[in-house]
């Protein structure tokens, strides 16, 4: 579905993405994972046209997209969710929805259905008359996911939607996003929640320094010490490999 | 929706010059609901489009010199230059917008390049013969109302009211449409709006011109009703922060916002002027109602409104 090829994104004397390849088939649910600034935002912006690849391609659904602007990008299937969130601070929270699906009617009693039956799918039912700016921080990332949903994506881009929530937040997010995926959307993900990522994705890549540097299931990669102490921090081997036991 | 309040509006107001048949009283009525569309308009961009303009003054402009130019040199009707220099507004609106998004202005920079476009255009009409320099252009008096001049002031008064519920009725469905949703959008968060599909450079640009057109509509209304427009008047910077100062203190990004705005500074500065004589005590006392409103009510006279509603739900 997703086929990237050498795809780079220099700024100055820095490969922020270096000529990194992956593939996302359709259905699947695909990690990103590294340590901070390995390039892994910088990678989904040049694959959703916030930045300009400087090298490489990137073809979605059969076509190449490659520096197309992010509005293109997204009504052709792919959309992206932000790390820091960017909700409509001043707009309700189904009103934030349904900005995403206007994207497919002007009828506004049909983005408001849709908004709803999305809201209901992301857990936020409750919340749709609020203002977005007096979410909490488990609320704005769910807001980001449901936005993103409502533009009825082929492929969601998920920037650590897990950062930041706490255990409880996290175990009630992972089967929305196991949900999602059900529907027959296909997921991409960057996550540093390992648990996340572990329950989730089947194929997983990890960048360090801009490169694409191993690839496999969660699972090998976890089992992999060298690749968990060079790209989680050391002592990860031993955290994961006491989960195993337990 | 609720249809009431527009409803009322609007018969009050269709009702006013019948009660009120004074010159001074008719003549307020005129001016508060001029001041109420050019507020709209500039608010279209700048409230709902998020897009702060300190410009607003070269559509004005546009529209006042377009249709008076094309009645002294083309002979045209000048409901048909009203036409036109609604045209002529939007078409500079998406100039101005095209030229300032394609270079990614945003905020203040925005503002900046607005009002050097308003100056530029000033400076233009000011040094060409064609606009008449800077003695301006006078309007031959033809009392008609085929002519733009009616004889009785009401005319000029329920022209302008068919303007301004333009305004109001499209500010009501920029609250309840796409569009509006987009600009929205746009406004509060412009990155996550391109994420989200929307091609920002366009609906920016069509927000302009659709401001554009309606500021110079008013343009149009200015020359008739005073028959003499000048670079300095029409171009001015005054004009430009007279747009955005109703809207503000009024509420921007509100559907009445730039009314009540329009209503009260209108009151303040014709009232001040009528009960003194003193020099400049009239623009102290605008001054003071200005900070204190800017000081307590940041969001606009309508917060006033809103808090009564809010008490009203609670008991």
């Amino acid at each position: 579905m997703l086929e990237v090829r050498g795809l780079s994104k220099i700024f100055g004397g820095l490969r922020a993405v270096d000529s990194a390849s992956l593939d996302v088939a359709e259905g699947t649910i695909a990690g990103l994972i590294g340590p901070n600034g390995a390039g892994k935002t910088t990678l989904f912006a040049a694959l959703t046209g916030f930045l300009a690849p400087d090298e490489g391609s990137v073809r979605f659904r059969g076509e190449d997209i490659t520096g197309r602007p992010p509005h293109l990008i997204c009504r052709h299937g792919m959309v992206r969710t932000f790390q820091v969130t960017q909700p409509f601070a001043h707009l309700s929270v189904r009103e934030n929805i349904m900005v995403g699906a206007y994207l497919h009617t002007p009828e506004r009693a049909l983005a408001s259905a849709r908004a709803e039956a999305i809201a209901r799918q992301v857990g936020m039912a409750d919340l749709l008359e609020r203002t977005a700016a007096g979410l909490t921080v488990a609320g704005r990332k769910r807001l980001e996911l449901a936005r993103a949903l409502a533009t009825q994506p082929k492929l969601l881009l998920l920037d650590e939607v897990m950062a930041g929530l706490n255990p409880p937040e996290i175990d009630e997010l992972i089967p929305v996003i196991q949900g999602i995926r059900s529907s027959g959307v296909t997921v991409f993900l960057i996550e540093h929640v390992m648990q996340a990522v572990m329950s989730l994705a089947e194929n997983v890549y990890v960048l360090s320094y801009g490169k694409i540097i191993a690839q496999g299931a969660p699972r090998q990669l976890a089992a992999d010490p060298v690749v968990i102490e060079a790209y989680l921090g050391h002592g990860a081997a031993q955290r994961i490999a006491a989960t195993a036991h337990a | 929706m609720n249809w009431k309040i527009p409803a009322a509006l609007l018969v009050v107001a269709l009702a006013y010059p019948l009660v009120f048949r004074g010159n001074f009283a008719i003549n307020f009525g005129v001016l508060v609901l001029f001041f109420a569309l050019i507020g709209q308009a500039w608010n279209i961009a700048g409230g709902f489009g998020g897009q702060l303009s300190f410009g607003h003054a070269v559509f004005f402009g546009t529209g006042a010199y377009c249709s008076t130019i094309l009645q002294l040199k083309l002979g045209w009707s000048p409901w048909s230059g009203l036409a036109a220099s609604a045209g002529a507004g939007a078409l500079v609106g998406a100039l101005i917008a095209a030229l300032s998004f394609r270079f990614g202005l945003r905020g203040s920079y925005f503002a900046l390049i607005t009002l050097a476009f308003a100056e530029a255009f000033r400076i233009l009409t000011n040094a060409l013969e064609f606009t008449g320099g800077g003695v301006g252009l006078l309007l031959p008096l033809k009392r008609s109302a085929l002519n733009f001049q009616f004889a009785e002031r009401i005319g000029f008064y329920y022209t302008i009211l068919a303007l301004t519920a333009i305004s109001i009725g499209i500010a009501i469905w920029l609250q309840r449409s796409r569009f509006g949703a987009r600009l929205a959008a746009i406004r509060e968060n412009e990155d996550a709006a391109r994420a989200l599909g929307i091609d920002t450079f366009r609906e920016k640009v069509k927000v302009m011109a659709l401001s554009g057109a309606l500021c110079a509509l008013g343009g149009t209304f200015y020359a008739q009703y005073y028959l003499y427009i000048d670079p300095a008047v029409v171009f001015g910077v005054d004009k430009s922060v007279e747009m955005l100062l109703v809207s503000m203190i009024g509420g921007t990004g509100t559907v009445y916002g730039p009314l009540i705005g329009s209503l009260l500074l209108t009151l303040v500065g014709e009232y001040t002027r009528a009960i003194t004589d003193a020099q400049g005590l009239s623009l102290i006392i605008y001054g003071s109602l200005l900070i204190l409103i800017i000081g307590f009510l940041p969001n606009g006279l309508v917060d006033l409104f809103k808090l009564r509603w809010r008490r009203k739900a609670r008991a």
